[in-house]
Protein backbone atom coordinates (compact mmCIF):
# COMPACT_ATOMS: atom_id res chain seq x y z
CA UNK A 1 0.00 0.00 0.00
CA UNK A 2 0.82 3.36 -1.14
CA UNK A 3 0.58 5.81 2.12
CA UNK A 4 -0.03 9.60 0.61
CA UNK A 5 1.31 12.70 2.93
CA UNK A 6 0.41 16.20 2.50
CA UNK A 7 4.33 17.62 3.58
CA UNK A 8 7.42 16.42 2.78
CA UNK A 9 8.33 16.79 6.42
CA UNK A 10 5.85 14.14 7.11
CA UNK A 11 7.16 12.17 4.26
CA UNK A 12 10.52 12.03 5.85
CA UNK A 13 9.39 11.70 9.59
CA UNK A 14 10.49 8.35 10.41
CA UNK A 15 14.06 8.22 9.25
CA UNK A 16 16.43 7.48 12.06
CA UNK A 17 19.92 8.24 12.81
CA UNK A 18 22.15 5.92 11.47
CA UNK A 19 20.02 5.11 8.19
CA UNK A 20 21.33 4.56 4.59
CA UNK A 21 19.56 6.90 2.38
CA UNK A 22 19.76 6.23 -1.41
CA UNK A 23 18.70 9.74 -3.18
CA UNK A 24 17.69 10.38 -6.60
CA UNK A 25 19.05 12.48 -9.00
CA UNK A 26 22.06 13.22 -11.35
CA UNK A 27 23.54 16.98 -10.35
CA UNK A 28 20.01 18.33 -9.90
CA UNK A 29 17.96 16.65 -12.90
CA UNK A 30 15.87 14.39 -10.54
CA UNK A 31 17.21 15.15 -7.17
CA UNK A 32 14.11 15.33 -4.63
CA UNK A 33 15.24 19.18 -3.24
CA UNK A 34 12.20 19.24 -1.13
CA UNK A 35 12.62 15.56 0.62
CA UNK A 36 16.31 16.39 0.98
CA UNK A 37 15.30 19.97 2.42
CA UNK A 38 12.75 18.14 4.66
CA UNK A 39 15.43 15.39 5.90
CA UNK A 40 17.93 18.55 6.81
CA UNK A 41 15.01 20.15 9.20
CA UNK A 42 14.26 16.51 10.56
CA UNK A 43 17.39 16.37 12.02
CA UNK A 44 18.54 12.89 11.35
CA UNK A 45 22.57 12.26 11.35
CA UNK A 46 24.93 9.30 11.22
CA UNK A 47 23.55 9.10 7.67
CA UNK A 48 25.25 7.24 4.66
CA UNK A 49 24.11 8.67 1.81
CA UNK A 50 24.36 7.05 -1.54
CA UNK A 51 23.92 9.42 -4.49
CA UNK A 52 25.59 9.94 -7.81
CA UNK A 53 27.59 13.10 -6.73
CA UNK A 54 28.10 14.47 -3.41
CA UNK A 55 26.15 17.80 -3.39
CA UNK A 56 26.18 21.15 -5.61
CA UNK A 57 26.27 24.49 -4.39
CA UNK A 58 24.38 25.09 -1.40
CA UNK A 59 21.26 23.33 -1.67
CA UNK A 60 19.80 19.71 -1.17
CA UNK A 61 22.53 17.41 -0.50
CA UNK A 62 25.30 19.69 -0.03
CA UNK A 63 23.69 21.50 3.05
CA UNK A 64 23.15 18.15 4.62
CA UNK A 65 27.30 17.38 3.91
CA UNK A 66 27.81 21.08 5.50
CA UNK A 67 25.54 19.98 8.32
CA UNK A 68 27.69 16.88 8.95
CA UNK A 69 25.29 15.26 8.99
CA UNK A 70 26.51 12.14 6.63
CA UNK A 71 29.18 10.42 8.28
CA UNK A 72 29.77 8.21 5.10
CA UNK A 73 28.87 8.95 1.23
CA UNK A 74 29.15 6.03 -1.80
CA UNK A 75 29.18 7.98 -4.64
CA UNK A 76 30.77 8.22 -8.33
CA UNK A 77 32.09 11.51 -8.89
CA UNK A 78 31.83 13.95 -5.74
CA UNK A 79 34.49 16.29 -7.10
CA UNK A 80 33.45 19.08 -9.30
CA UNK A 81 33.45 23.12 -9.12
CA UNK A 82 30.68 23.38 -7.22
CA UNK A 83 31.12 20.95 -4.63
CA UNK A 84 32.81 23.32 -1.76
CA UNK A 85 30.78 21.61 1.16
CA UNK A 86 31.78 17.70 0.11
CA UNK A 87 35.26 19.24 -0.04
CA UNK A 88 35.74 20.92 3.06
CA UNK A 89 34.60 18.04 5.14
CA UNK A 90 36.49 15.36 3.25
CA UNK A 91 39.50 17.21 3.31
CA UNK A 92 38.92 17.81 6.85
CA UNK A 93 38.28 13.89 7.17
CA UNK A 94 34.75 14.35 8.70
CA UNK A 95 33.50 12.27 5.43
CA UNK A 96 34.01 9.02 4.61
CA UNK A 97 33.73 8.40 0.73
CA UNK A 98 33.31 5.15 -1.29
CA UNK A 99 33.73 5.59 -5.08
CA UNK A 100 32.14 4.04 -7.22
CA UNK A 101 32.42 3.36 -11.24
CA UNK A 102 28.75 5.13 -12.13
CA UNK A 103 27.43 1.80 -13.89
CA UNK A 104 28.61 -0.14 -10.79
CA UNK A 105 26.70 2.32 -8.62
CA UNK A 106 23.21 1.88 -10.82
CA UNK A 107 24.39 -2.15 -11.08
CA UNK A 108 24.70 -2.65 -7.27
CA UNK A 109 21.31 -0.59 -6.40
CA UNK A 110 19.60 -2.87 -9.22
CA UNK A 111 21.17 -5.81 -7.52
CA UNK A 112 19.99 -5.35 -4.57
CA UNK A 113 16.35 -4.74 -5.47
CA UNK A 114 16.79 -7.44 -7.37
CA UNK A 115 17.59 -10.05 -4.55
CA UNK A 116 20.91 -10.57 -6.17
CA UNK A 117 24.17 -11.20 -4.21
CA UNK A 118 26.81 -9.98 -6.18
CA UNK A 119 27.34 -9.89 -9.90
CA UNK A 120 30.72 -10.23 -11.74
CA UNK A 121 31.37 -6.59 -13.67
CA UNK A 122 33.98 -5.64 -16.21
CA UNK A 123 34.44 -2.35 -15.30
CA UNK A 124 37.04 -1.09 -13.13
CA UNK A 125 39.08 -4.32 -13.47
CA UNK A 126 42.94 -3.78 -13.30
CA UNK A 127 42.35 -0.65 -11.45
CA UNK A 128 43.00 1.07 -7.96
CA UNK A 129 39.17 1.11 -7.56
CA UNK A 130 39.08 -2.92 -7.66
CA UNK A 131 41.61 -3.40 -5.32
CA UNK A 132 41.41 -6.29 -2.54
CA UNK A 133 38.22 -7.30 -4.31
CA UNK A 134 37.95 -10.89 -5.74
CA UNK A 135 38.27 -11.14 -10.04
CA UNK A 136 37.62 -13.59 -12.06
CA UNK A 137 38.31 -15.15 -15.78
CA UNK A 138 35.49 -15.81 -17.79
CA UNK A 139 35.62 -16.64 -21.35
CA UNK A 140 38.59 -14.88 -21.59
CA UNK A 141 37.70 -11.32 -20.27
CA UNK A 142 38.58 -10.37 -16.74
CA UNK A 143 35.96 -9.16 -14.11
CA UNK A 144 35.80 -7.90 -10.64
CA UNK A 145 33.45 -9.62 -7.93
CA UNK A 146 30.80 -6.22 -6.97
CA UNK A 147 28.00 -6.37 -3.87
CA UNK A 148 24.24 -4.73 -4.19
CA UNK A 149 24.05 -1.86 -2.00
CA UNK A 150 20.89 -2.00 -0.41
CA UNK A 151 19.35 1.01 1.63
CA UNK A 152 16.79 1.42 5.09
CA UNK A 153 15.18 4.45 2.83
CA UNK A 154 15.06 5.66 -0.91
CA UNK A 155 14.07 9.83 -1.43
CA UNK A 156 13.40 9.83 -5.25
CA UNK A 157 11.46 12.51 -7.07
CA UNK A 158 9.52 11.34 -10.22
CA UNK A 159 7.14 12.70 -12.57
CA UNK A 160 3.84 11.84 -12.23
CA UNK A 161 2.06 8.95 -9.80
CA UNK A 162 -1.53 7.74 -9.54
CA UNK A 163 -3.09 6.74 -5.95
CA UNK A 164 -1.97 3.39 -6.67
CA UNK A 165 1.76 4.51 -6.23
CA UNK A 166 2.69 3.98 -10.21
CA UNK A 167 5.48 6.29 -11.37
CA UNK A 168 6.87 8.03 -14.38
CA UNK A 169 9.26 10.19 -14.81
CA UNK A 170 10.46 12.70 -17.10
CA UNK A 171 13.09 12.89 -19.40
CA UNK A 172 17.00 12.59 -18.20
CA UNK A 173 15.85 13.16 -14.56
CA UNK A 174 14.99 9.36 -14.28
CA UNK A 175 18.40 8.66 -13.99
CA UNK A 176 18.86 6.44 -10.21
CA UNK A 177 15.13 6.38 -9.13
CA UNK A 178 14.14 3.17 -11.13
CA UNK A 179 16.52 1.40 -9.08
CA UNK A 180 16.92 3.41 -5.87
CA UNK A 181 12.91 2.32 -5.49
CA UNK A 182 13.34 -1.03 -5.33
CA UNK A 183 16.40 -1.40 -3.34
CA UNK A 184 15.33 0.29 0.40
CA UNK A 185 13.02 -0.86 2.55
CA UNK A 186 11.19 1.81 2.71
CA UNK A 187 10.44 4.16 -0.81
CA UNK A 188 9.76 7.74 -0.45
CA UNK A 189 8.56 9.72 -3.55
CA UNK A 190 8.11 13.16 -4.13
CA UNK A 191 6.03 13.83 -7.84
CA UNK A 192 4.59 16.84 -9.63
CA UNK A 193 1.01 15.82 -9.28
CA UNK A 194 -0.77 12.07 -8.01
CA UNK A 195 -3.33 11.54 -10.74
CA UNK A 196 -6.75 9.25 -9.55
CA UNK A 197 -5.37 5.59 -10.06
CA UNK A 198 -6.34 4.19 -14.01
CA UNK A 199 -5.20 7.92 -15.45
CA UNK A 200 -1.83 6.49 -16.08
CA UNK A 201 -1.07 4.01 -19.15
CA UNK A 202 -0.16 0.71 -17.49
CA UNK A 203 2.35 0.42 -21.27
CA UNK A 204 3.66 3.56 -20.01
CA UNK A 205 4.80 3.27 -16.18
CA UNK A 206 8.23 2.73 -15.13
CA UNK A 207 7.94 2.08 -11.22
CA UNK A 208 5.46 -0.29 -10.31
CA UNK A 209 3.41 0.44 -7.18
CA UNK A 210 4.85 -2.02 -5.43
CA UNK A 211 8.01 -0.23 -4.88
CA UNK A 212 6.23 2.92 -3.53
CA UNK A 213 5.42 3.19 0.07
CA UNK A 214 5.18 7.47 0.78
CA UNK A 215 4.18 9.52 -1.84
CA UNK A 216 3.85 13.75 -1.71
CA UNK A 217 2.73 15.44 -4.38
CA UNK A 218 5.30 19.04 -4.55
CA UNK A 219 5.16 21.17 -7.73
CA UNK A 220 8.67 22.06 -8.73
CA UNK A 221 10.01 23.61 -11.81
CA UNK A 222 9.13 20.52 -14.32
CA UNK A 223 5.66 21.04 -14.27
CA UNK A 224 5.79 24.42 -15.57
CA UNK A 225 9.02 23.11 -18.25
CA UNK A 226 6.04 20.03 -19.13
CA UNK A 227 3.73 22.64 -19.81
CA UNK A 228 5.77 25.17 -22.14
CA UNK A 229 7.21 21.53 -23.95
CA UNK A 230 3.13 20.85 -24.11
CA UNK A 231 2.21 24.54 -25.93
CA UNK A 232 5.09 24.37 -27.59
CA UNK A 233 3.82 21.58 -29.81
CA UNK B 1 48.07 10.72 -43.80
CA UNK B 2 50.43 13.16 -43.35
CA UNK B 3 50.23 17.18 -42.55
CA UNK B 4 53.17 19.65 -42.20
CA UNK B 5 51.50 21.56 -39.54
CA UNK B 6 49.97 19.86 -36.20
CA UNK B 7 46.36 20.22 -36.04
CA UNK B 8 44.36 22.14 -33.79
CA UNK B 9 41.07 20.70 -31.66
CA UNK B 10 38.58 21.16 -34.21
CA UNK B 11 40.65 20.39 -37.26
CA UNK B 12 41.14 16.93 -35.53
CA UNK B 13 36.91 16.62 -34.35
CA UNK B 14 36.44 16.50 -38.03
CA UNK B 15 38.90 13.93 -38.78
CA UNK B 16 37.39 11.54 -35.83
CA UNK B 17 33.91 12.08 -37.21
CA UNK B 18 35.31 11.30 -40.60
CA UNK B 19 36.24 8.22 -39.32
CA UNK B 20 33.37 7.06 -37.57
CA UNK B 21 30.49 5.01 -39.54
CA UNK B 22 27.49 5.77 -40.87
CA UNK B 23 24.55 4.87 -38.44
CA UNK B 24 26.56 3.95 -35.16
CA UNK B 25 25.68 4.72 -32.03
CA UNK B 26 28.26 6.91 -30.28
CA UNK B 27 29.28 8.27 -26.63
CA UNK B 28 30.90 11.49 -26.89
CA UNK B 29 32.92 12.27 -23.62
CA UNK B 30 33.20 15.25 -21.80
CA UNK B 31 35.49 17.92 -22.80
CA UNK B 32 37.46 17.35 -26.03
CA UNK B 33 35.71 14.75 -27.67
CA UNK B 34 32.20 16.49 -27.66
CA UNK B 35 33.41 18.79 -30.54
CA UNK B 36 33.35 15.38 -32.71
CA UNK B 37 29.76 16.24 -32.79
CA UNK B 38 29.92 19.31 -34.81
CA UNK B 39 31.28 17.63 -37.50
CA UNK B 40 28.57 14.75 -37.45
CA UNK B 41 26.46 15.51 -40.58
CA UNK B 42 23.45 14.05 -41.47
CA UNK B 43 24.92 11.26 -43.75
CA UNK B 44 26.50 10.14 -40.64
CA UNK B 45 23.41 9.16 -39.19
CA UNK B 46 24.54 8.71 -35.99
CA UNK B 47 23.23 8.51 -32.39
CA UNK B 48 24.75 10.24 -29.51
CA UNK B 49 24.34 8.36 -26.61
CA UNK B 50 24.52 10.05 -23.10
CA UNK B 51 25.08 7.80 -19.83
CA UNK B 52 23.04 9.61 -17.63
CA UNK B 53 19.79 8.25 -19.55
CA UNK B 54 19.22 9.10 -23.35
CA UNK B 55 19.73 7.85 -26.76
CA UNK B 56 19.20 10.76 -29.35
CA UNK B 57 21.27 13.64 -27.91
CA UNK B 58 20.75 16.48 -29.51
CA UNK B 59 22.77 19.71 -29.56
CA UNK B 60 23.03 22.18 -26.75
CA UNK B 61 19.69 23.94 -25.56
CA UNK B 62 19.88 27.81 -26.04
CA UNK B 63 17.58 30.16 -23.83
CA UNK B 64 14.24 29.11 -23.69
CA UNK B 65 14.62 25.45 -24.84
CA UNK B 66 17.00 24.99 -21.58
CA UNK B 67 14.95 22.19 -19.61
CA UNK B 68 16.27 21.22 -16.16
CA UNK B 69 15.26 17.79 -16.46
CA UNK B 70 17.53 17.22 -19.93
CA UNK B 71 21.08 17.43 -19.45
CA UNK B 72 24.18 15.92 -20.24
CA UNK B 73 26.34 13.66 -18.50
CA UNK B 74 28.25 16.92 -17.92
CA UNK B 75 25.20 18.02 -16.54
CA UNK B 76 25.22 20.51 -19.23
CA UNK B 77 20.89 21.23 -20.71
CA UNK B 78 20.61 19.76 -24.16
CA UNK B 79 17.79 18.76 -26.93
CA UNK B 80 16.27 15.76 -28.02
CA UNK B 81 16.35 14.69 -31.80
CA UNK B 82 13.57 13.14 -33.22
CA UNK B 83 13.31 9.02 -32.07
CA UNK B 84 15.06 9.85 -28.56
CA UNK B 85 14.71 7.36 -26.19
CA UNK B 86 15.64 7.45 -22.30
CA UNK B 87 15.97 4.95 -20.08
CA UNK B 88 17.39 4.80 -16.47
CA UNK B 89 21.21 4.39 -15.56
CA UNK B 90 21.22 0.66 -14.95
CA UNK B 91 19.80 0.55 -18.81
CA UNK B 92 22.52 3.36 -19.83
CA UNK B 93 25.22 1.22 -18.55
CA UNK B 94 24.08 -2.03 -19.73
CA UNK B 95 23.93 -0.62 -23.32
CA UNK B 96 27.70 -0.01 -22.61
CA UNK B 97 29.02 -2.76 -20.85
CA UNK B 98 26.97 -5.27 -23.11
CA UNK B 99 28.84 -4.36 -25.82
CA UNK B 100 25.88 -2.58 -27.66
CA UNK B 101 27.52 0.97 -28.16
CA UNK B 102 29.48 0.91 -31.22
CA UNK B 103 32.07 4.03 -30.92
CA UNK B 104 32.75 5.87 -27.58
CA UNK B 105 35.64 8.97 -27.86
CA UNK B 106 37.28 9.92 -24.59
CA UNK B 107 39.78 12.55 -23.19
CA UNK B 108 43.01 11.09 -21.68
CA UNK B 109 45.93 11.88 -20.00
CA UNK B 110 47.95 9.15 -20.85
CA UNK B 111 47.73 6.26 -23.07
CA UNK B 112 49.88 2.85 -22.71
CA UNK B 113 50.93 0.53 -26.43
CA UNK B 114 48.82 -1.83 -25.54
CA UNK B 115 45.17 0.57 -25.07
CA UNK B 116 45.50 0.94 -20.76
CA UNK B 117 44.19 4.71 -20.71
CA UNK B 118 44.52 6.86 -17.74
CA UNK B 119 42.06 9.65 -17.97
CA UNK B 120 40.36 10.04 -14.26
CA UNK B 121 43.27 10.37 -11.36
CA UNK B 122 46.59 11.93 -10.90
CA UNK B 123 47.03 9.78 -8.24
CA UNK B 124 48.17 12.82 -6.41
CA UNK B 125 47.60 12.49 -2.91
CA UNK B 126 45.23 15.40 -1.69
CA UNK B 127 43.83 14.97 -5.01
CA UNK B 128 39.65 14.36 -4.47
CA UNK B 129 39.02 11.58 -6.63
CA UNK B 130 36.22 11.51 -8.95
CA UNK B 131 35.53 8.49 -11.25
CA UNK B 132 31.98 9.35 -12.61
CA UNK B 133 31.38 6.61 -15.64
CA UNK B 134 34.76 6.26 -17.04
CA UNK B 135 35.59 3.63 -16.12
CA UNK B 136 32.33 2.08 -17.27
CA UNK B 137 32.80 4.45 -20.36
CA UNK B 138 36.28 3.13 -20.96
CA UNK B 139 35.36 -0.81 -21.12
CA UNK B 140 32.44 -0.52 -22.54
CA UNK B 141 32.24 -0.01 -26.18
CA UNK B 142 33.10 -1.96 -29.32
CA UNK B 143 35.95 0.72 -29.65
CA UNK B 144 37.76 3.30 -27.66
CA UNK B 145 39.07 6.12 -29.53
CA UNK B 146 41.10 8.66 -27.46
CA UNK B 147 41.60 12.12 -28.42
CA UNK B 148 44.56 14.19 -26.85
CA UNK B 149 47.26 16.16 -27.41
CA UNK B 150 50.56 14.15 -27.74
CA UNK B 151 52.87 15.68 -25.56
CA UNK B 152 52.09 17.56 -21.97
CA UNK B 153 53.19 21.14 -21.51
CA UNK B 154 56.11 20.15 -20.43
CA UNK B 155 56.86 18.53 -23.55
CA UNK B 156 56.35 14.73 -21.93
CA UNK B 157 54.66 12.52 -24.67
CA UNK B 158 51.36 10.52 -22.87
CA UNK B 159 51.29 7.80 -25.39
CA UNK B 160 53.80 5.09 -23.51
CA UNK B 161 54.85 1.54 -22.98
CA UNK B 162 53.18 1.66 -19.76
CA UNK B 163 50.80 4.25 -18.05
CA UNK B 164 52.09 5.66 -14.83
CA UNK B 165 48.99 7.47 -13.65
CA UNK B 166 46.33 4.89 -12.06
CA UNK B 167 44.39 3.66 -15.05
CA UNK B 168 40.78 3.56 -15.77
CA UNK B 169 40.55 0.08 -17.91
CA UNK B 170 42.91 -2.07 -19.13
CA UNK B 171 43.73 -2.13 -22.77
CA UNK B 172 40.67 -0.71 -23.85
CA UNK B 173 41.64 1.95 -26.05
CA UNK B 174 42.19 0.96 -30.31
CA UNK B 175 43.07 4.45 -31.64
CA UNK B 176 44.69 8.01 -30.52
CA UNK B 177 43.70 11.12 -32.32
CA UNK B 178 46.34 13.87 -30.95
CA UNK B 179 47.69 16.95 -32.91
CA UNK B 180 50.56 15.49 -33.87
CA UNK B 181 49.39 11.91 -35.14
CA UNK B 182 46.98 9.15 -35.67
CA UNK B 183 47.80 6.05 -33.60
CA UNK B 184 46.23 2.09 -34.18
CA UNK B 185 46.62 0.29 -30.84
CA UNK B 186 47.08 -3.68 -30.65
CA UNK B 187 46.80 -5.80 -27.73
CA UNK B 188 50.06 -7.45 -28.32
CA UNK B 189 51.44 -3.76 -27.94
CA UNK B 190 52.08 -3.03 -31.26
CA UNK B 191 51.63 0.87 -32.43
CA UNK B 192 50.48 1.47 -36.05
CA UNK B 193 51.15 5.15 -36.85
CA UNK B 194 48.22 5.93 -39.47
CA UNK B 195 49.42 9.69 -39.53
CA UNK B 196 51.70 12.50 -38.51
CA UNK B 197 50.64 16.05 -38.20
CA UNK B 198 54.11 18.55 -38.09
CA UNK B 199 56.47 15.29 -36.97
CA UNK B 200 58.41 13.54 -39.16
CA UNK B 201 58.45 9.44 -38.48
CA UNK B 202 62.02 9.77 -36.92
CA UNK B 203 61.21 13.22 -34.78
CA UNK B 204 58.46 10.92 -33.23
CA UNK B 205 60.66 7.46 -32.70
CA UNK B 206 63.24 9.80 -31.13
CA UNK B 207 60.41 11.29 -28.23
CA UNK B 208 59.61 7.42 -27.43
CA UNK B 209 60.41 4.33 -26.39
CA UNK B 210 57.38 2.51 -27.88
CA UNK B 211 58.97 0.85 -31.47
CA UNK B 212 56.38 2.55 -33.91
CA UNK B 213 55.54 0.88 -37.11
CA UNK B 214 54.72 3.34 -39.90
CA UNK B 215 51.91 3.33 -41.94
CA UNK B 216 51.22 7.19 -42.76
CA UNK B 217 51.99 6.09 -45.99
CA UNK B 218 48.75 3.87 -46.56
Amino acid sequence: MTNIVESAAEAVANIDDGSTVLIGGFGNAGQPMELIGALLEGGAKNLTIVNNNAGQADEGLALLIKERRVDKIICSFPRQSDSWHFDEAYRAGEIELELVPQGNLAERLRAAGAGIGGFFTPTGYGTMLAEGKETREINGRNYVLEYPIHGDVALIKAFKADEKGNLVYRKTARNFGPMMATAAKQTIVQVEEILPTGELNPENIVTPSIYTDVMVAIETESTQLAAREQGAK
Amino acid sequence: MLRSERVDRETLAEIVAGDIESGSFVNLGIGQPTLVSNYLTAEHNVTLHTENGMLGMGRAAEEDEIDGDLINAGKIPVTETPGAAYFHQADSFALMRGGHLDVCVLGAMQVSATGDLANWHTGEPDAIPAVGGAMDLAIGAKQVYVMMNLFTREGEIKLLPEATYPLTGVGCVSRVYTDHGIFELSDSGTVTVRGLFGLTFDELQSKSEIEFVDATGN
